[in-house]
């Protein structure tokens, strides 16, 4: 039988086929993170029951952490107890816990795959839609809520049916200063929000052949903004040369035979998928959002929507909402937008390549005088090191940016980093849902690129045009 | 006990993609509880000012709000537009919704994650098609009292004037729902399949089971 990359993994992790045709599958790798865990924990200690295997599971706290004088530590009642009660449970059962001045400390879809626990092949789960992310490492990575985050604690298992096989194949490569950010917010304004639901993409082709891991994590991430809870990249000689470099690649005992089971995770020629896009990566522009759901995008030379010109009313109305939330006007252009605030950080792009891309677009140069406020959050303890020891920490701070600490800051602002009512950010995070940033706060999704181009000139502009 | 009939107010919400951040904004996700989180559902389109975990300050309802207004503020089933639930994983969108009192909600697609939470915790999810849900809103437009009666066992909504939607689920979903089953408990019977599973693959695949860290 002729396979592809998800039926692989499914199968080889399959326990038993349940009677109504859901599947019990082993989880190789559970990440827990502080918001999504506590009531897992309580529910087990209610039940008195244990946690199956310690060893699988990782813990850091993200989410809700400042990302500032860190030596003082959370001064946030609330956030404090939350991030308390990960570090008890962690103590309780014996679960290795990344503490908030470990330089291991990060965004959880960074920290994974950067330390090597994101491994081909393998299953991993974590209570955030966004462990997508760690698809691009031919992981089948997929989030879960806090009742499976409890089941997989308790089992090592989890009881799922099979989704279908979507096929996303990308031919060509893309243009200079268009990103991977780019193609997929390229691909769900193709697809919709609701595209995968149901699915398992597989990114493939030519352009993504050519990308690093890190530019292909940024695609996976953002899978879950198409509906589909997992995206998968067959490994290949970039997977197994970023995993050699790994502080947790097996050791030379297993790596031999790691290897030979990891060269066998790509879909078989003539695999079948139930479902199949082709792009043609040399016609992805820079994109930036415009509304409040990440399919509303454009790019960068074009105007912004009049929502007469859609044909259903449900589409009108809702087009018509967005424009209000985000206090822009049909057929404006989306260059003449003015920024207040630039975010360059969060699960999609927050990684040292990311940092490198924007730091060498602001070098030299100032953040425009209508910025009230532009911060960089490195994804993690050794992205921030990294970034310090190629100096582009101080390219950031000459520029006007704040440099902080990893964590998940302003992609969600659950800790202090926020948008103020109305104010207008470009971010190069994932969301642009209404509020997310800050209540009545309006967010713009572009690339790292792009929103740092964005802080330079105060509003958005066409990067391909600027370098 | 076993749940079979929901009845109650139906509160119609005409949007489309409606994420979990909307039903539950990130403020609230700081609680280390499963309960009390009803007060906020829906809390950027309830409240004038954004609100904060366990504060006593009170707040100015937005009085064009559906949630504001009566017979809808007693709802017990959420009609809504195309993929309910799309965005963040978290649990506390169907925790706000159960805690609010809505069982039900009724949309002609939901996204992935929230569909499973939802049959977690007894929150019936009820796929239509298209055509049947824009019936209910226009129906629901014509009168503010419309109750609908869910038969989860039979499959069956029917109207205030008796007209009877057969709705699908799959038949483990729908004893979740109708008995609220202890999924771990019934997993755990299986022990000895994930044990052997296990040692299979300590065998076959080696370098998982070691500690990060100290491999
Ligand atoms: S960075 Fe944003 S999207 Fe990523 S895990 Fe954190 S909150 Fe979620």
């Amino acid at each position: 039988m002729k396979q592809t990359l998800y039926d692989k993994i499914w199968d080889e992790h399959q326990v038993l086929v349940n009677n109504d045709q859901s599947s019990l599958l082993y989880i190789d790798k559970h990440l827990i993170h502080e918001v999504t865990s506590p009531q897992a924990f309580d529910g087990l200690s209610m039940q008195k029951r244990d946690v199956w295997n310690t060893e699988t599971i990782v813990a850091v706290s993200d989410h809700n952490v400042p990302t500032t004088n860190r030596n003082l530590g959370i001064t946030d009642k609330i956030s404090k107890l939350q991030v308390e009660t990960l570090i008890n449970n962690c103590k309780k059962h014996n679960i290795n816990y990344f503490d908030l001045n470990d330089i291991n400390q990060g965004i959880v879809h960074v920290i994974g795959p950067e330390l090597g626990i994101t491994q081909p092949g393998m299953t991993l789960v974590c209570g955030d839609s966004h462990t997508s992310t760690h698809g691009a490492i031919a992981a089948l990575a997929f989030g879960i809520g806090t009742s499976d985050v409890e089941h997989v604690l308790a089992t090592q298992c989890i009881n799922l049916k099979k989704e279908k096989n979507y096929k996303i194949c990308i031919n060509n490569i893309l243009n200079d200063h268009v990103t991977s950010k780019d193609l997929i917010l390229y691909i769900i304004k193709t697809i919709g929000t609701s595209g995968g639901t149901g699915y398992t993409f597989e990114f493939m082709g030519d352009c993504i052949d050519n990308l690093s891991i890190e530019a292909r994590m940024t695609i996976c991430n953002m899978s879950i903004e198409a509906g589909a809870k997992s995206g998968l990249i067959a490994f290949d000689d970039t997977t197994l040369n970023y995993l050699l470099k790994r502080k947790n690649c097996p050791s030379k005992i297993y790596i031999d035979n790691a290897i030979k089971y990891w060269e066998t995770l790509h879909s078989d020629e003539g695999a079948v998928f139930e479902n199949e896009i082709v792009i043609d990566a040399d016609k992805v522009t820079p994109q930036v959002t415009w509304g409040t759901s990440p399919e509303m995008a454009l790019s960068i030379n074009e105007k912004i929507p009049n929502p007469e010109n859609f044909k259903t009313i449900d589409k009108q109305q809702s087009y018509q909402r967005a424009l209000d939330y985000m206090g822009l006007q049909p057929n404006q252009d989306i260059k003449s937008i003015m920024l207040d605030k630039i975010f360059i950080g969060s699960c999609t792009n927050s990684r040292i390549e990311d940092l490198r891309m924007a730091a060498q677009i602001v070098s030299g140069k100032e953040i425009a005088k209508n910025i009230k406020q532009a911060i960089v959050v490195p994804g993690s303890g050794h992205v921030k090191a990294q970034a310090e020891s190629e100096g582009i920490d101080q390219i950031f701070i000459q520029s006007g940016f704040e440099w902080r600490d990893p964590g998940c800051s302003m992609c969600l602002g659950m800790n202090e980093d926020q948008l103020e009512p109305y104010e207008r950010c470009a971010s190069t995070s994932n969301r642009n849902f209404e509020g997310r940033q800050g209540d009545k706060g309006r967010t713009h999704l572009a690339s790292p690129a792009m929103v740092a181009l964005a802080a330079i000139k105060g509003h958005f502009d066409d990067i391909t045009e600027h370098m | 006990m076993k749940k079979t009939i929901i009845k109650g107010q139906v509160i119609p919400i005409n949007e489309s993609n409606i994420d979990t951040d909307i039903i539950i904004p990130k403020q609230y996700l700081k609680s280390i509880k499963k309960t009390g989180f009803g007060p906020y559902l829906f809390d950027s389109w309830r409240y004038e000012e954004p609100g904060e975990l366990d504060s006593k300050v009170s707040r100015t309802p937005k009085s064009k709000f559906i949630l504001n207004k009566k017979p809808y503020s007693n709802g017990k089933i959420l009609l809504v537009g195309d993929n309910f639930g799309c965005g963040s994983s978290r649990e506390h969108a169907v925790w706000a919704i159960k805690d609010y009192g809505i069982d039900a909600v009724i949309s002609p697609s939901f996204a992935d994650i929230f569909f499973r939470n939802s049959i977690k915790n007894q929150l019936l999810p009820i796929k239509l098609e298209k055509q049947n849900i824009i019936n209910l809103f226009s129906e629901c437009l014509s009168s503010n009292q419309y109750e609908l009666t869910i038969d989860i066992e039979k499959q069956t909504i029917t109207s205030p004037n008796n007209e009877i939607i057969k709705f699908d689920i799959d038949a483990n979903d729908k004893d979740r729902i109708m008995f609220g089953y202890d999924d771990i408990e019934l997993t755990l019977k299986n022990k000895d399949k994930i044990l052997s599973y296990e040692n299979n693959m300590k065998k076959n695949k080696p370098w998982l089971f070691k500690r990060d860290n100290e491999k």
